[in-house]
């Protein structure tokens, strides 16, 4: 597992803006304002197109999601609406109940995140510090939540929350979540605290800490940036998941925001505008976690490298 | 446990843990939770699931052992082969594409709009490229799906209007479109996994190795070949197996867009095993093509890390 600490720690810092490059001093050369040879514009425009053909299908959305059904008719996809009509919006709003579906995800993925950190971080400590004998494979095990097609589980997982009582209810979901989640965590974490700072944990023992409370008071508050990095990963994976939701909450008042929006496509009853609305829908929520989670991860990655 | 003179340290590898006086195996207590968990939710399952590929059940009478049977009509069953065939068509969209992509954009965003342009510059092409990414995989296909609706979407009006209406086309709807749009689709999706990751790894490349080797008269492509694919090829390799892996599994575009069809055009495993358990009620058959689509993701992630670890060897050996 010795390369595998470097691969994820790409991964956890790659979301943020540079994170990283914060720790090192830029050098003086990569001030912008080097001399720009044509063959540089060229190249900028080949990015800005790009990025032009990545946004221009949610950009789309937005445009025609305030519009009527006969505006888009007679103006098309690509003209300014009209007047701002917001029927479209509203009827999806209602017909969906938004607010229940929107509280829902909210619940599941937040408890999910901080429960998946807390296995993770217990996980990691017995791995990671604690070292335990045949740590290779018992990480292997772990990653085996992640790595399966959700489909294996999904009928013996049905009959075991049947028979408990938990079918259709949001804490079935939760606890697979957990599990599945933390397998990374774990993966991930039990590296970072193979390499924990070894004087710190003797300082502490030397202290007299108990194993718990060096956990609880040196090992979680010094590795604090890299659990919120997860604790945001975990929210917005839980959050886009699809599978599990869709066949363990089958009652509308149960629903998710993806599995209510994705059932509704289709229906006789949503008209071309409608439809764009219901798209909206779905990706404002995930827009606001973008524009928080860009902040919060730059500021907790920062917030380690200091350190 | 704890003693205000630590232990000497004994020379035995794997049984003392990081903090000194403490012994290994007394930490097996944190791993209870999680491995309990671990336990319930994926091995029980795991293993009833392996079970249940040796028999017959539709889901009311209780499961009827009949052998290998499921196995064998699985080895003759054409949609089962045409659903890992399109597994191929999504693995060269998910991966192939975006890989060779996403090493272009991160080196032209790294490389010359970073250094030309400034840092800023660089971050919001990188965010942009990064947003779908962030979307439910549902919402995205649905965004997409708008796009593409065959009567009145927005890519068929488009066409109209420009006076191309010969090209409008029922994009998902027809069999000789539906997989290259929902391939077009993923790639869209999943851009902007590897152009950030990538730019993660360049960060490791000192930029002062850039400028000796400009200065040396290598253009961009010696460059971008002998520096950038080589410093981060670790990255490369993540992003290739993670992205392998969520080929193979891929479910909620094709559920929310084309269920499979038409025909079996774009069926894959994951959407041909779950419409056995839930609309045909093969449980048993359900099972069989599920585990046989976690047997394939565990042995393209076995070969993945034994040829990353030979070519670590080759190279440390050099």
């Amino acid at each position: 597992m010795t390369t595998s600490t470097l691969d994820t720690t790409a991964i956890v810092t790659g979301t943020e803006p540079g994170s990283r490059a914060a720790r090192k001093k830029r050098p003086v050369s990569r001030r912008p304002g080097a001399k720009k040879t044509a063959g540089d514009w060229v190249v900028l425009g080949f990015a800005i197109l790009i990025g032009l053909l990545i946004a221009a299908p949610i950009l789309l959305i937005l445009l025609n999601s305030f519009k009527s059904p006969s505006d888009y008719a007679s103006n098309g996809p690509l003209s300014v609406p009209q007047s701002l009509y917001t029927d479209g919006i509203v009827a999806f709003w209602e017909r969906v109940d938004f607010p229940v579906k929107l509280w829902n995800s909210i619940f599941i993925s937040g408890v999910v995140a901080l429960g998946a950190v807390a296995i993770s971080v217990l996980n990691a400590f017995a791995l990671g510090i604690g070292r335990v004998k045949g740590r290779t494979w018992i990480v292997v095990l772990i990653l085996l939540a992640n790595m399966l097609p959700q489909e294996v589980l999904l009928y013996p997982l049905y009959f075991m929350f049947k028979e408990v009582g938990l079918y259709d209810n949001t804490w079935s979901v939760i606890i697979i979540f957990i599990v599945i989640q933390s397998a990374f965590g774990t993966y991930l974490l039990a590296s970072v605290y193979g390499t924990f700072p070894k004087e710190v944990l003797e300082a502490a023992a030397l202290d007299g800490a108990g194993k718990w409370r060096i956990l609880t008071s040196v090992v979680f508050p010094i590795s604090r940036p890299t659990l919120s990095v997860l604790l945001i990963f975990f929210f917005i994976w839980t959050w886009n998941e699809f599978l599990i939701p869709l066949t363990f909450l089958v009652s509308n008042a149960n629903q998710t925001v993806p599995v209510a929006i994705a059932s509704l496509q289709g229906d006789r009853l949503m008209d071309v505008t409608t439809t764009s609305a219901s798209a909206l829908l779905g990706l404002i929520p995930t827009l606001v976690f973008f524009l928080i989670f860009q902040r919060t991860l730059t500021r907790g990655i920062t917030a380690g490298a200091v350190k | 446990m704890t003693t205000l003179t630590p232990a000497p340290p004994k020379r035995r590898p794997g049984s003392e843990s990081l903090i000194p006086g403490t012994r290994s195996r007394t930490f097996w207590v944190y791993l209870i939770p999680g491995l309990a968990l671990l336990t319930l939710v994926i091995i029980v399952p795991l293993v009833w699931n392996v079970y249940l590929t040796f028999t017959s059940y539709r889901g009311i009478r209780p499961p009827e052992w009949i052998g290998l049977e499921n196995w064998e009509k699985l080895a003759g069953d054409a949609t089962f082969w045409t659903s890992f065939a399109n597994s191929i068509a999504m693995i060269l969209a998910m991966v192939v594409v975006p890989t060779l992509l996403g090493l272009v954009l991160a080196a032209v965003l790294f490389d010359l709009v970073g250094r030309k342009f400034g840092g800023k510059l660089a971050s919001f092409f990188r965010a942009t490229y990064y947003l779908p990414q962030i979307l439910p995989a549902v919402i995205a296909a649905i965004v997409i799906g708008w796009i593409l609706r065959p009567q009145d979407g927005a890519l068929n009006t488009i066409l109209e209007s420009v006076g191309l209406g010969g090209l409008a086309h029922n994009w998902l709807g027809s069999p000789d479109t539906a997989l290259v749009s929902l391939m077009v689709i993923l790639v869209w999706v999943q851009i902007g996994y590897p152009v950030v990751i990538f730019m993660a790894a360049l960060q490791r490349v000192d930029p002062e190795l850039y400028e000796a080797a400009e200065l040396d008269g290598a253009n961009w492509f010696q460059r971008f070949q002998a520096i950038t694919v080589s410093i981060i090829r670790p990255e490369i390799f993540v992003v290739v197996l993670t992205g392998t892996i969520a080929a193979l599994k891929v479910f909620g575009p094709v559920y929310t867009l084309t269920r499979g069809g038409p025909g079996d055009s774009t069926i894959v495993p994951a959407y041909y095993a779950y419409s056995e358990f839930f609309q045909s009620q093969q449980v048993g058959y359900g099972a069989t093509i599920a585990t046989a689509l976690t047997i394939v993701i565990a042995i393209v992630s076995v070969v993945f890390i034994i040829v990353q670890r030979r070519l670590e060897k080759q190279e440390e050996a050099r």
